[in-house]
């Protein structure tokens, strides 16, 4: 006997509306949201107010003082290392890393333990802007060698601000 | 005249395509989204630097300090001058010490403007200092260039 199928021709069809709706929503969602990430890391510092510091200092080591002279617009007019003349352009802060490279005697890493070592006084004018002093902590404290960042001074501090 | 009336078809796009593409575009933004970013501030701009790589643990005890470039410092929600900075930061501090923890213990990290001057960075470090705090992290942005 043949068995008579009347729906068999016909599609079952989900409705998507909805889905898509939501879907859509989501993508807005996340596309309003969406910014694109800045790695950011730190220059690690310890400062003790001074006087108040255990540290024993070596008589043997040389003070490292890094003096930065600014204009009125915060712009880097000249940067000394004690008393040796850095200049103020792109190449003072290679300048600057080579010197320091020299006073501490190698250019190889610093191989004692974190908070040992040299230690950097950075005196500035009050107006320079903060951007050059992150690229002389960044001259003072190593380079990049490849992919590897070889460490040079890794005691900062900060002398008194000059008003 | 009858006229046969005749079954009309909807005509329906094929939806398929657009709803992979979507999908795509949802995992894509899911997977970069960063809600962690509850540090970043719109009145600071990092300096940056080649030298520095992101922590891979995060600091114990942080007291973020953003420094914008008209010296205004933002601890929280409140903004400060560094002469004024010391409430908010005695604030951070009973929280410390409510913890068993001392003042040593705790990280500054101080994110300042690339143009704001250095001594409103050394004002807040001094602020902070007085304030027993000696760990600090001078954050920049990765220079990848």
């Amino acid at each position: 006997m043949k068995i008579r199928n009347p729906q068999s021709g016909e599609k079952n069809e989900l409705n998507m509306t909805s889905m898509i709706d939501i879907v859509f929503l989501l993508l807005i969602f996340f596309v309003m949201t969406f910014k694109i990430v800045e790695m950011e890391g730190d220059f690690s510092v310890k400062m003790p107010l001074a006087g108040s510091s255990n540290s024993t200092v070596d008589p043997t080591e040389l003070p490292l003082k890094l003096r930065l002279r600014s204009d009125d617009t915060g712009t880097l007019v000249g940067m000394e290392l004690n008393d040796i003349q850095m200049g103020n352009g792109p190449e003072a802060f290679d300048k600057l890393r080579g010197t320091i490279i020299g006073q501490i005697g190698s250019s190889a890493p610093v191989a004692e333990e974190a908070g040992e070592g040299p230690e950097v006084e950075i005196d500035t004018d009050y107006n320079l802007r903060y951007e050059y002093v992150i690229r002389a902590i960044t001259a003072v404290s190593g380079y990049k060698d490849g992919d590897q960042v070889v460490k040079l001074i890794e005691k900062i501090k900060f002398a008194k601000p000059r008003r | 005249m009858r006229v046969k009336r005749q079954k009309v078809d909807m005509a329906e796009g094929d939806m398929t395509p657009m709803i992979d593409m979507t999908f795509q575009l949802i995992a894509f933004f899911m997977v970069l989204i960063n809600f962690a970013q509850t540090e970043a501030n719109d009145h600071v701009v990092l300096p940056n630097s080649k030298l520095v790589k992101p922590p891979e643990a995060p600091l114990v005890f942080p007291i973020v300090l953003h420094v914008a470039a008209d010296g205004r410092v933002y601890l929280g929600g409140d903004d400060y001058t560094a002469e004024t900075l010391r409430i908010g930061l005695d604030r951070e501090l009973a929280v410390i010490r409510g913890e068993g923890k001392k003042p040593a213990d705790a990280n500054v990290v101080i994110r300042g403007h690339k143009d704001c001057a250095a001594g409103e960075i050394q004002e807040v470090v001094r602020v902070c200092q007085d304030s027993q705090l000696v760990n600090f992290a001078l954050r920049v942005k990765e220079d990848r260039s």
